[in-house]
């Protein structure tokens, strides 16, 4: 299991500005280890972020995407307090949701 | 003669690609999202396949798609890239990076009251030009920006 996402949301007028950390090691499948053999592909497929109970965004990632993914987001008409939950699964089928809370 | 072999191991070697690909595929029904990845136009190897994947046919350059990208990046492992989208009922952003491998990075769908902004941490290989490609009421919009790389960030 990976490990936690960070999650900050923070309320600027009536926008909340979303940011994501997820720990990731988002290999290419073109990288090779010391002792030459091919690192095979293992990246973050997809992802979701929801903010008060309401899917805002839906994305897909690939390859060329950094070691772990920093993504920010801009929500309109968010409340403090309202519930952030993002979720990501990766092409070996792995998953992840944390929460966390506009502030 | 090795003209013929060099096919031969490349095609050898993207099948076995796909393979993976299909496994990895396989995995699919756990998950609980919404939205295919979309595949095709993730594993397109040039920027017109990758277009042709996300079904961005016509396109037009748009000065209301905003692309903040650095002019010189010094990590390609590590490149910041911020796209807003002032173009009314913007819908979906794109980021493609033209020379890497697979030239789509990532994308992104908003709905209810997310703003069609998004920043992101790409990965480039060498010098290339980074694109932007925004949808809304079924037209394609698009950005782009030549960022220059010291040190690649794909491969090792």
């Amino acid at each position: 299991m990976a490990d936690p996402m960070k999650i900050r949301a923070q309320l600027k007028g009536d926008v909340a500005e979303v940011r994501v950390l997820m720990a990731h090691p988002m290999e290419t499948g073109q990288r090779k280890d010391a002792a030459g053999n091919t690192v095979p592909p293992h990246f973050i497929q997809s992802m979701t972020v929801d903010v008060g109970g309401k899917k805002v965004v839906d994305g897909h990632v690939g390859t060329s995407v950094s070691r772990n993914p920093v993504f920010g987001f801009k929500v309109k008409g968010a409340k403090v307090g309202d519930k952030v939950v993002v979720s990501w699964v990766d092409n070996k089928g792995d998953k992840r949701t944390d929460e966390g809370a506009v502030a | 003669m090795n003209t013929t072999r060099r096919t031969v191991l490349k095609s050898a070697t993207a099948s076995g690609v796909l393979a993976g690909l299909i496994a990895a595929g396989a995995l699919r029904p756990t998950q609980v999202l919404a939205a295919e990845w979309n595949k095709a136009a993730f594993d397109a190897h040039d920027m017109p396949g990758a277009l042709k994947g996300i079904g961005a046919g016509a396109t037009a350059d748009s000065k209301d798609l905003i692309l903040r990208l650095p002019d010189i990046a010094e990590n390609g492992a590590v490149v910041p890239v911020d796209v807003v989208s002032t173009i009314p009922n913007t819908s979906s952003i794109w980021i493609l990076v033209e020379k890497n491998p697979s030239p789509l990075s990532a994308s992104f769908d908003f709905a209810n009251g997310a703003l069609p902004e998004v920043s992101a941490r790409l990965k480039m290989g060498q010098t290339s030009m980074v694109k932007a490609v925004a949808k809304a009421d079924g037209k394609f919009y698009t950005a782009q920006k030549e960022v220059k790389v010291t040190v690649g960030g794909c491969g090792g």
